[in-house]
């Protein structure tokens, strides 16, 4: 580790934030401390993180406990979309370590030379992992890892269990008669598309038939009360009654029947439903590749996904020794537990620029038929 | 050194901060979004690029960025159609008829609401208009048989919450051009017989039209481009071409279709004006 390599992340800070702010001012502190003690900062190493705030990698207890193990600094910078995470990775070479990359970046970020293969013999808790997140296509290729599957989760339906008697659990019920302004779903081209695509029974990722995929969206009109785009707006909305069933994310519904006690149910379709999962990277050029292959171990180790849903809410884990760890009282246990639910699921995948573009224009087009 | 000089000097050193801030915050930003609008991709993607017009072309291609313009320019035209109906009486009254410590008071009342973020304002109207909300409960409570009333995720809504929001600035800017009148041409029109309603007609009304042009202006702008309350009132109704801006930076980041279709909002608004100015300019009302 050499002293340009310690400034290096000032350098990238690209969009600044207050929480970004505070990191580079300790990063200076950092820098200061070095020019006096130089022996001692070489000794230990720094890994720098890319990643959503407050995704994870960056609660401070997990960062206190990896350094003491490991003797490894924790640092990290954000982004707030995964178009901002490539430019970051593009116009930093040789700043980052670990990146997240979700299941449908990280084939872009491996076609676009920006992370390296993972050393699986470095990661201990390797054999651990769920093979079917492990070895998708998505997060290896020829035969090498470029994403170690760290945690998983689903995009389906949530509903208001004082109005639903019994449950529903079907995707058709959204397109529901008696449902007249009482959807709601998220403000997002490619998450509509994918409902779209297996309301019409068609492949959720690319869809042949985009006209009927419209078509079936434009009926939606009558049902639809409001499109969303962050889970405090959807809490907010859904305790003011403004709708009674919603496209929504696993975890989110979790967080909003425990944390704020809202009559939140949740269900994967018959039809289907939307899976993701994020794979942890490391960096092409990472200046300190050990300490990278140490921190993704940490990350899919019982011992950190424990405290991290327990503490603060988490996504499901790629490690099934995580999830048995869990006491049996823990929501997502039940939830991600449910095979039959699970095998449900479409995974996302890349799409391409002309894909996403197209998406968009037809959300925009939708959208803009809701509104006349 | 020479009056004429020292005038220039005056000049200069009183508003040269003034210009150099606006070309510093606002010239230097819009020239560099103006050259993000002609580049095929967007600029934070290293690489090569080149220039375009297809930014301002897909505007005319795709079918649904007319009606997102009608609706934005219309959004505009009530908001700021309502805003001096609410606000002009309002400044009528303060300028002419209520003097002294009231008027202080009720000037609080009135810039009270800047005080609070805007955000949380358009939130609280969310309570007020939404079914089981305060409107739709003192309904119920005077006619328990009314039917449900919830205006929430409608275009009204999303008027009502922008009315709110921007309706001081036509109470102020009328405010200072009502009490610019002076109160002896009212008491001349009454002594050669003019009746109220006549000396408010053919005098106080033409003679404060500048400040409801100019607030006017200051309301119709803003309106037009704005994506948060229509977000939020009007739900899946409240499509504009402002929040589909927002959408080209935020989601897609196709920063350059983003940047192009601000500069066309831009041109239909100068468009527009282009269209008034010489209405206003014959009557005098704009200089």
């Amino acid at each position: 580790m050499t002293e340009e390599s310690k400034h290096r992340p000032l350098k990238g800070a690209g969009r600044s934030n207050r929480r970004q702010f505070l990191a580079g001012a300790t990063a200076l502190g950092v820098g200061a401390t070095v020019l006096g003690a130089p022996r001692i900062a070489r000794a230990a190493g720094d890994v720098k993180v890319l990643n959503w705030q407050g995704y994870g990698t960056d609660e401070a207890w997990a960062v206190d406990a990896f350094h003491k193990a490991t003797g490894n600094t924790v640092t990290h910078d954000y982004y707030n979309s995964e178009s901002e995470m490539i430019t970051k990775l593009r116009t930093n070479p040789g700043g980052y370590d670990v990146v997240l990359t979700n299941c449908a970046w990280n084939g872009l970020a491996r076609q676009a030379d920006l992370i390296q293969p993972i050393d699986t013999s470095k990661v201990g808790n390797w054999g651990d992992l769920t093979p079917a997140f492990r070895d998708s296509p998505l997060l290896n290729d020829g035969g090498k890892t470029y994403g170690l599957s760290w945690v998983w989760g689903i995009t389906a339906i949530a509903y208001n269990t004082d109005v639903f008697k019994p449950a529903p659990d079907t995707l058709a019920k959204l397109w529901d008669a008696s449902l007249k302004k009482r959807v709601a779903l998220r403000d997002d081209a490619i998450e509509a598309v994918s409902f779209g695509a297996i309301a019409t029974g068609q492949d959720m990722n690319h869809p042949a038939d985009l006209a009927k995929v419209k078509a079936k969206l434009m009926e939606l009109k009558p049902n639809v009360a409001l499109l969303w785009s962050s889970e405090d707006e959807w809490n907010k909305q859904f305790a003011a009654k403004a709708f009674d069933i919603s496209v929504y994310w696993s975890g989110s519904a979790l967080r909003s029947k425990t944390n704020f006690k809202l009559p939140v149910g949740y269900y994967v379709p018959q039809e289907g439903g939307i899976g993701w999962f994020d794979g942890l990277a490391i960096a092409k050029g990472s200046p300190n590749p050990d300490g990278a292959h140490a921190f993704i171990n940490y990350m899919v180790d019982p011992s950190f996904y424990v405290e991290w849903e327990t503490k603060v809410g988490a996504p499901a884990s790629a490690n099934p020794k995580a999830m048995a760890a869990l006491p049996d009282t823990d929501p997502s246990k039940g939830l991600y537990g449910d095979e039959a639910a699970v095998k449900r699921l479409q995974f996302m995948a890349p799409l391409t620029d002309k894909e996403k573009q197209d998406y968009s224009d037809l959300w925009a087009e939708v959208k803009t038929a809701f509104a006349g | 050194m020479s009056p004429r000089q020292r005038q220039i000097g005056a000049i200069l050193g009183l508003t040269g901060p003034a210009y150099a801030w606006l070309a510093l915050t606002i010239f230097l930003p819009l020239a560099a979004m103006l050259y993000c609008s002609v580049l095929n991709v967007s600029p934070l993607i290293p690489g090569p690029s080149h220039f375009t017009l297809q930014n301002y072309l897909a505007f005319f291609q795709k079918s649904f960025y007319l009606p997102l313009t009608w609706w934005s320019v219309l959004m505009g035209v009530w908001t700021t159609l309502f805003s001096f109906l609410v606000g002009y009486p309002a400044a009528y009254a303060l300028a002419k008829r209520i003097k002294g410590r009231w008027r202080e008071a009720l000037f609080l009342l009135i810039v009270l609401p800047f005080w609070s973020n805007a955000l949380v304002r358009i939130f609280s109207w969310t309570m007020v208009l939404r079914q089981g909300g305060l409107i739709d409960m003192a309904v119920h409570a005077v006619f328990p048989d009314a039917p449900a009333f919830s205006l929430l995720f409608t275009y009204p809504a999303v008027v009502v919450g922008l009315v709110h929001s921007y309706v001081p600035y036509m109470i102020l800017t009328c405010y200072v051009s009502l009490q610019a009148i002076d109160d002896s041409l009212m008491e001349a029109a009454q002594s050669l017989g003019a009746a109220n309603w006549t000396v408010f007609r053919r005098v106080v009304f033409p003679l404060s039209l500048p400040g409801v042009v100019s607030g006017s202006v200051l309301i119709f702008v803003p309106v037009i481009g704005s994506f948060m309350e229509p977000r939020i009132l009007g739900g899946a109704k409240g499509a504009t071409l402002g929040m589909n801006i927002e959408e080209q930076f935020t989601v897609t980041a196709n920063w350059p279709l983003g940047a192009a279709l601000s500069f066309t909002l831009l041109a239909i608004v100068l468009l527009i004006f282009a269209v008034l100015y010489p209405v206003l300019k014959r009557r005098g009302i704009w200089s």
